[in-house]
């Protein structure tokens, strides 16, 4: 199979190995849903040595703060960060999950304090994998699709 | 450790050296009230029970644990002859409460209220029960009847029977007991088992686990058998609970079997899953865990005050 050619950016940041149809998660958590003036790039089920198939994000102009990369963990923790200057990619990173999510994801249980009150959600991540995380208020544990769904 | 100050929200903040220490502190003011009567540590002290849904037996024996220990009580025991009916926040309730008193005690309908209440306070705060997720005390007290009549937790068999799938006692209890040398009999309908991953903490902490519907058979191994209610809303049908409820009723002809040092626990209210013919006899330890209350809650309430 050919390699499939993928514009390249002169200079900002590109996510790669990202989930199959999480693209548009990582674009919702950079906030590039609103105009920015970057180019944004967007490559969905590419194949992939790594992962079957997969996402890239390309975005123009923009570098990602450390919440940013540990958010992206949470959905695509086997993405890959490279930070592109002139063409060329001069840093590349894989992505960690914290051990504290704070304020990103929404707790699922419909009776968890955080649901009804002024409150940052908070979670604990017990494991990386498979990840769990545990509700720092209502103690409750959660895992895979209901972390996605969450976020 | 330092406990003054310091916040009772959930079994899982407390490691072993924390729950011995809590333990004997509850067990010297035991025998201190059994001389003197009532004590006077936290005279001058003011406990707010803050009860946003009714548990008038946890109430009483906070009330009457703060009152032994010299204290005094404020406090309203439902959500509808306060503010919260007019939509004030949880964190405003507590902010305004604490200007009025040095400990609260809370209980509240969702799970994490009593965290949210920890965060905001300035005071030491004491769960008492927050939604289905944590009953601190509960757990302690069921520990210090344990301690308290064997001498020990350590090297004790114990079955913890009926609905281990929902029941919020039963689980902090079985993860409280991970921290001694203990053997585990869980005995369950197979629709109401332990959830898989407290088995599997249980195991991976080193408790022999046995996961069993058996009561019967199981009897002869145990020398505490603790006793949860079976909620009848649970079942899928009608006639799967009354299979159920039948064979796990505990009566004198299903402990002929027994050791002759078992006992009977129970976290009450029951309804019929012992028989009152058990209360009389030497078994039964739930009228004592009642009691146990009072001192474990007069430990906490003292050391989170300071006055210890
Ligand atoms: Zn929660």
């Amino acid at each position: 199979m050919p390699e499939l050619k993928i514009e390249v950016i002169p200079e900002g940041t590109v996510i790669d190995h990202i989930p199959v149809g999480k693209w548009l998660k990582v674009v919702e958590i950079l906030g590039l849903t609103k105009p920015n003036g970057g180019t944004l790039l967007i490559a969905s089920n590419v194949p992939s040595k790594k992962l079957g198939r997969k996402d890239i994000v390309k975005v123009e102009g923009r570098y990602l703060s450390e919440e940013e990369v540990n958010k992206i963990a949470l959905i695509a923790p086997m993405a890959t960060v490279n930070i592109v200057k002139d063409y060329k990619i001069i840093e590349k990173f894989n992505v960690e999950i914290p051990d504290e999510i704070v304020g990103i994801l929404r707790c699922p249980n419909p009776n968890c304090v955080s649901n009804h009150e002024y409150v940052v959600p908070k979670f604990k991540v017990e494991s990386r994998e498979p990840l769990k995380l545990r509700c720092h208020y209502c103690e409750r544990t959660i895992e895979g699709d209901e972390i996605l769904g969450n976020l | 450790m330092d406990w003054k100050g310091r916040d009772v929200i959930s079994i899982r903040d407390f490691s072993k050296e924390d729950i011995e220490f809590v333990l004997n502190v509850a067990e010297r003011l035991e025998e201190e009230l059994k001389e003197k009567g009532s004590l006077d540590y936290a005279r001058g002290k003011i406990l707010a029970t803050l009860f946003f849904e009714p548990s008038t037996r946890t109430r009483l024996s906070f009330e009457s644990a703060m009152h032994r220990l010299g204290g005094s009580v404020i406090g309203f025991s439902s959500a509808s002859s306060t503010s919260v009916k007019k939509g004030e926040s949880l964190a405003d309730t507590i902010k305004t409460v604490e200007q009025y008193s040095d400990v609260i005690v809370i209980r509240h309908p969702m799970e994490g209220a009593a965290r949210l209440a920890a965060e905001v306070a300035e005071i030491p705060v004491i769960n008492a029960g927050d939604g289905s997720n944590q009953h601190p005390t509960q757990t302690l007290l069921d520990l210090y009847t344990i301690k308290h009549t064997f001498g020990k937790i350590d090297g004790l068999t114990i079955g913890l029977l009926g609905d281990l799938k929902y029941g919020r006692t039963v689980h902090s209890l079985a993860e409280a007991l991970a921290f001694y040398d203990v053997e585990l009999y869980l005995i369950s309908p197979e629709l109401l088992r332990m959830p898989k991953h407290i088995v599997d903490e249980l195991r991976e902490k080193g408790v022999k686990v046995h996961e069993t519907t058996d009561l019967e058979g199981t009897i002869p191994e145990l020398d505490v058998l603790y006793v949860t209610r079976i909620q009848r809303e649970r079942f899928p049908d009608e006639e799967e609970y009354l299979k159920v409820k039948g064979s796990y009723q505990v009566n004198l002809s299903i402990l002929k079997n027994a050791k002759e040092s078992l006992k009977i626990m129970h976290p009450l209210p029951r309804v019929d899953e012992i028989h009152p013919e058990v209360d009389k006899s030497e078994r039964a330890l739930y009228f004592r865990q009642v009691f146990s209350g009072v001192p474990v809650r007069m430990a906490l309430l003292g050391l989170t005050l300071g006055v210890l």
